[in-house]
């Protein structure tokens, strides 16, 4: 995973509430076994409609997304995520996240910063009035600039230390194998058993 | 201090805790579909990583597969890829699959249970938001997404951050034709999808504790759908009883050992809840959705709701955007909704005490003229249940379709899709824009208004139907 500190580009403001998985990524395109080259499904029915935002030339090449309250609820499917980064997309803003999803981006390389909703909306008309506004998100500083906009966002301490030190969640876990052995040893016999195959 | 349910089974399952850091949890029972997976696999691949404990691993084919002619290969050769990417997987990793054809294929969530693989106080996860459903049983079940279920393969265990508990108490009891889909319905109408937000919920009180495990499952399962983390309900009498004899719960002394842990397995009475919610469960009615989030939705007594009168400016402007996405006016009696299509099934609403609720109402009727009803059991042993009582013929009889057992439309990834701007009621858990086919209209509904609906071709309750001649 790429290490994520400071980043610096034009955003989308995606006026929308409650904007789940199955918006963000249509099941028909799940389908797929890669992991990447689902940029073609992001927002896909949204996107036939010419006077959606992210149609609008002026925010082309936009890296980060300004959206509304519980932004990626629904299901868990983390195509969401890698859509949205294929897309160009490496920050989300919103008030609210969903759980999975915001997971999710923790470990794709996807920042979510959580803000007040008053800054969603401060950082929406900023954009509106000029699409070419830069916007800074600083994980360092757990900060968000644009214009004279300063503003605390909110992310838990180990996925922004995981960040910025590019870390792979799966070899940490698998730095503390011997407690997991340990732990093994102590389940009781009557656990549910699936396999073998 | 004492601790609630979810405590005790988080604390039961710290590998490691250090400050400042997610709890490693271990991981009982890992649930794999062919959907969130396929990456997951290649990840292990890639890192030349093997699956720790496939012992504790199972897989199903329930997203992609097709309902109809189910014993010929899949026709979409891009869900085929699937499918069969799964199998290979499995096959190289040394997972037990339960594949189309098999006796215990079915939707991961039915799968589980009817196994009595879901057991009290374990963990559980899935690379599907609707793993909450396991919590029925008192486990604590969440969904994952790929990067975690390559986690899980590989480790067993998963780094999570200790949640925030709450309590919903849901006293009283329900009426008749009242059923456990109104009751979550209700829930969520009343608290919104982002109200479960960071939460693990325990469903507690006398209307909880008088449901069956099926009902149970119902409530658990739409718990994403408010946002929460996960949500269980303590083990009684009544989970007892629907896991005894099955075929992956424990048997003999290890059954006596079992039951022993798990009737430790209730809050405590001095335990303390980060946030508590009540709920009269006398006073709900049936319980249908307009719009296009769970949350949207009114009595089915009622009427579509004016955006205007709507207090907050986002849920405003969202009323206003699903009204135009749904095709309906402000103000228009639920009731006089027509519907093209009728869905029985999905892991909220496709499990026996399901069918045979719609079935008994569509027993002796007909399907209205114009209305299509499809019937999904939610898994391969459900069908057959089903069959070995009849179901199947009542439901053919009144005209219904009856199909073989998976997602279905659902989610429409396999040929059960709406068209565009087609009209269901859905026993399913989301009526998001195009969740059941693209440009489709879906109303949630318990599986009573289902079937009532198919009968009327409008949104109906039982209750108003004509008696059979
Ligand atoms: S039935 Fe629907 S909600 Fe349940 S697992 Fe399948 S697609 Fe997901």
């Amino acid at each position: 995973m790429d290490k994520v500190t400071v980043h610096a580009g034009r955003a989308l403001p995606l006026r929308r509430s409650n904007v789940d998985t199955d918006q963000i990524i249509p099941a028909e395109y799940l389908k797929r076994v890669t992991r990447t080259g689902f940029e073609d499904g992001l927002f896909a029915a949204w996107r036939k409609d010419p006077s959606f935002v992210l149609n609008q030339p002026e925010y082309d090449g936009a890296s980060v997304l300004v959206a509304g309250p519980d932004f990626g609820t629904g299901s868990s499917r983390e195509h969401a995520v890698w859509a949205l980064m294929d897309h160009g997309f490496r920050v989300v803003i919103s008030a609210r996240f969903a759980d999975i999803f915001r997971g999710n981006s923790g470990k794709a390389g996807l920042l979510t910063a959580c803000v007040e909703p008053d800054v969603v909306e401060r950082l929406w008309q900023l954009v509106e009035a000029d699409p070419a506004t830069e916007v800074v998100v600083d994980l360092e500083q757990r900060e968000v600039r644009a214009g004279d906009l300063v503003a605390s966002f909110e992310i838990d301490g180990y996925t922004r230390w995981r960040l910025l030190e590019g870390l792979d969640d799966i070899g940490i876990t698998l730095s503390h194998d011997d407690q997991i052995s340990e732990y093994e040893a102590t389940r009781p016999s009557w656990k549910p058993v699936a396999g073998p195959a | 201090m004492g601790r609630t349910l979810a405590e005790k089974v988080w604390d039961e399952h710290v590998v490691r805790h250090a400050d400042g850091e997610p709890d490693l949890l271990y991981i009982d029972l890992h649930l794999v579909h062919e959907v969130t997976s396929p990456q997951a696999f290649e990840g292990l691949r890639l890192a030349g990583r093997t699956v720790r404990r496939p012992d504790l691993t199972l897989a199903t084919e329930d997203h992609n597969v097709p309902t109809l002619d189910v014993d010929k290969p899949i026709a979409d050769p891009v869900s085929r890829t699937q499918v069969e990417t799964l199998r290979r997987n499995c096959d190289e990793f040394g997972v037990r699959l339960h594949s189309l054809g098999d006796v215990e294929q079915g939707i991961v969530h039915v799968v589980g249970p009817q196994l009595g693989l879901t057991q009290p106080g374990t963990t559980v996860v899935c690379g599907d938001s609707h793993t909450s459903t396991h919590g029925a049983f008192g486990a604590l079940a969440f969904g994952i997404g790929t990067s975690e279920v390559e986690h899980v393969l590989a480790t067993q265990t998963l780094p999570q951050a200790r949640p925030k508990t709450m309590a919903v108490t849901v006293d009283g009891t329900l009426p008749d034709g009242v059923t456990a889909k109104d009751l979550v319905l209700t829930l969520i109408a009343t608290v919104g999808t982002g109200g479960g937000q960071g939460y693990v919920v325990e469903y507690r009180g006398e209307a909880i504790r008088a449901l069956s495990m099926e009902a149970r499952m119902t409530i658990c399962n739409m718990s994403i759908e408010w946002g929460a983390k996960a949500g269980l309900i303590a083990p009684d009498e009544t989970t007892l009883a629907y896991l005894e004899g099955r075929t992956r719960a424990p048997k003999g002394d290890e059954w006596d050992a079992a039951v022993t842990y798990w009737r430790g397995l209730v809050t405590d009475d001095d335990a303390e809840f980060d946030r508590e919610v009540v709920l009269d469960a006398s006073a709900m009615t049936p319980f249908v959705t307009w719009g296009t989030n769970p949350g949207q939705g009114v009595p089915l007594g009622g009427s579509v709701p004016d955006p205007a009168d709507f207090a907050e400016e986002s849920d405003r402007v969202a009323a206003e955007k699903a009204l135009v996405y749904m095709g309906l006016e402000a103000g228009t009696p639920m009731r006089e909704i027509e519907v093209d299509t009728v869905f029985v099934g999905s892991c909220t609403n496709g499990r026996i005490e399901d069918l045979r609720a719609a079935a008994e109402i569509v027993r002796g009727r007909t399907v209205a003229d114009g209305t299509r009803m499809l019937v999904v059991p939610g898994s391969a042993r459900v069908r057959l249940h089903a069959e070995d009582e009849g179901l199947d013929i009542v439901f053919k009889d009144a005209g219904a379709e009856w199909r073989g057992a998976g997602c279905s439309m659902c989610l429409g990834m396999n040929p059960d899709q709406l068209t565009p701007g087609e009209r269901s009621a859905s026993t399913s858990n989301r009526n998001f824009e195009g969740r059941q086919g693209k440009g489709g209209r879906t109303h949630l509904v318990s599986p009573l208004v289902a079937a009532a609906t198919a009968i009327t071709g409008r949104l109906a309750s039982p209750a108003d139907l004509p008696a059979r001649d």
